[in-house]
């Protein structure tokens, strides 16, 4: 085992440039891939901060009998998935409305009566927040004969929890292609290298070497070329992740996002990834050259 | 086992033919080799020297016939036992093929390599064949820096490092001066006293002359006739 070793580590040092190659373009590969992964763990912890602020808004009808409100209010609490409702009144829903347009005060004052409707400000639970289950709600909500409108602010949030999905189905895409290209790479350097090498090969087949005494060490330069372009474009994405963290601290939008990096767990499972890589490709390089 | 075959026969070949093509390459060989025998197939360039030994060490398939070494029918043999197959042998090719990018050491303990050797026994066997064949000096030289007697010499210690039960030579005195091709000879004899079997493809007939032994003549792919000299 030790001599295959040694018989890649100087293999990889005779074919300097090839193999530099493919390190640099495996590492490339999983520059692309790891910030696609790290794009989608913090756009995902964006969008479960913003799940966890749902709530609906039920808008009564103006004729509804103050002392129906609280029986209103069991029944919604009894719903399923119901955290808690708030009743909120046409008066107190007003003072809110002047508090947040104090500059616009100016309006409020040619009014003759509040236009505002009162209301129910109910919180989900977590398992329920989510687009179906909050629409499901809502419409049992509108089945209550007090009920006039409602509303669920985050409306928008569910188409962009589509169009995140479909973003996120692309890069899969994306990464799966970008895998199948490594592969390619490391087939066909490691094919470059069988071919410059390839009296070599035929002589030790000639003094009765195995095809797994030949093939050895070539799976070894295809292990360490991906473990190599592995760590060197995760490297690059900690550094560009830095950078970009660092200038989002500095002005860009600070304490608004706190961005994070790649789990322990992803890293090492993006470096045995693109090991794998280098391995498959060299396997498959070998299936065809040494038939 | 095939009918008449010889207990002591290390190679047998049965009305064996190779065609490259439509061109006939050996036509109807027969022959039983016996063991420690040293051997001379002679004939002019494109008689089928080369052919009949690639057929030995599985470099080429027979086209027809049977080749039998030590009684396995290389034409039933799995791809997987051919290297244990050409294990048997030490071939000491026309073009000597060293590797050049590999020093002289590398390119004699390859074969020992291949078949698992101790790097301890490895380095220890390897000089002492290269002391053998007067090469001591280029342990770490590359082939291409040596001239071509001393690379065939390289190619000998390579061949016979692994202790053959059969060294194959083809033309191993084709290229060099007399001195040289002397010192070749020399050692292919020594190897045959130790119990190889060797055979010499050759078309020098003082290198048969200076030797003696069984000649197989080839012409145009047959056995012309079968000498001892």
């Amino acid at each position: 085992m030790i001599l295959n070793y040694k018989r890649a580590i100087q293999d990889i040092l005779d074919h300097r440039f090839l193999n530099a190659v493919t390190i640099i373009t495996i590492a490339i590969s999983i520059l692309i891939v790891s910030s696609f992964a790290l794009f989608f763990v913090n756009a995902n912890e964006i969008i479960n901060s913003w799940k966890k602020g749902i709530k609906i808004m039920a808008y009564l009808k103006p004729d509804t009998p103050e002392t129906k409100i609280p029986e209103l209010k069991r029944k919604i609490q009894r719903m399923d998935g119901i955290r808690n409702a708030r009743f909120i009144s046409k008066n107190e829903a007003f003072q809110q409305l002047k508090k947040q347009m104090r500059r616009q005060s100016s309006l409020f004052e040619n009014l003759k009566e509040n236009p505002l409707p009162d209301s129910f400000e109910i919180r989900l639970k977590a398992c329920f927040q989510n687009q179906e289950k909050v629409e499901m709600l809502a419409t049992k909500l509108e089945s209550f004969p007090q009920v006039d409108e409602v509303e669920y602010g985050q409306r928008w949030l569910g188409q962009f929890t589509n169009f995140f999905n479909l973003f996120r189905l692309t890069g899969y895409a994306m990464s799966g292609l970008f895998f199948m290209a490594t592969l390619l790479i490391v087939a066909n350097t490691i094919r470059l290298v069988l071919y410059s090498r390839q009296d070599e090969v035929e002589i030790m087949r000639l003094v009765g070497a195995t095809d797994s005494f030949i093939k050895a060490p070539f799976y070894i330069e295809g292990l360490i070329q991906g473990a190599f372009g592995g760590i060197i474009g995760l490297a690059a994405l900690f550094v560009s992740f830095l950078l970009i963290s660092l200038s989002m601290e500095r002005g860009l939008s600070p304490g608004l996002f706190t961005i994070r990096f790649l789990s322990p767990g992803a890293f090492c499972g993006i470096i045995l990834g693109s090991t794998f890589a280098g391995w498959i490709g060299c396997y498959l390089s070998l299936k065809q050259f040494l038939k | 086992m095939i009918e008449g075959q010889n207990k002591s026969s290390i190679i047998r070949m049965f009305h064996v033919h190779k065609n490259y093509g439509t061109k006939k390459a050996l036509a109807n060989i027969t022959l039983d080799i016996p063991k420690n025998e040293l051997l001379f197939i002679s004939g002019p360039s494109g008689a089928g020297k080369t052919t009949l030994l690639k057929l030995l060490y599985l470099g080429e398939k027979v086209s027809e016939g049977q080749v039998l070494i030590e009684g396995i029918n290389l034409s039933r043999i799995s791809l997987k036992r051919i290297p244990l197959l050409r294990q048997k042998f030490g071939i000491i090719f026309q073009d000597y093929k060293l590797i050049a990018t590999k020093t002289v050491f590398d390119n004699v303990a390859i074969v020992l390599e291949a078949t698992g050797k101790k790097r301890r026994f490895i380095e220890k066997k390897v000089k002492s064949i290269l002391r053998t064949v007067g090469m001591e000096e280029s342990l770490y030289s590359f082939p291409l820096s040596l001239s071509g007697g001393e690379q065939q010499r390289i190619a000998v210690a390579r061949a016979v490092v692994g202790d053959p039960k059969i060294i194959l030579a083809d033309e191993p005195t084709g290229n060099l001066d007399e001195v040289s091709a002397d010192i070749i000879l020399e050692l292919l004899k020594r190897f045959h006293t130790r119990g190889a079997t060797v055979i010499i493809a050759t078309h020098d007939k003082e290198l048969i002359r200076k030797t003696g032994g069984r000649v197989i003549h080839l012409n145009q792919g047959y056995i012309q006739k079968i000498t001892n000299t």
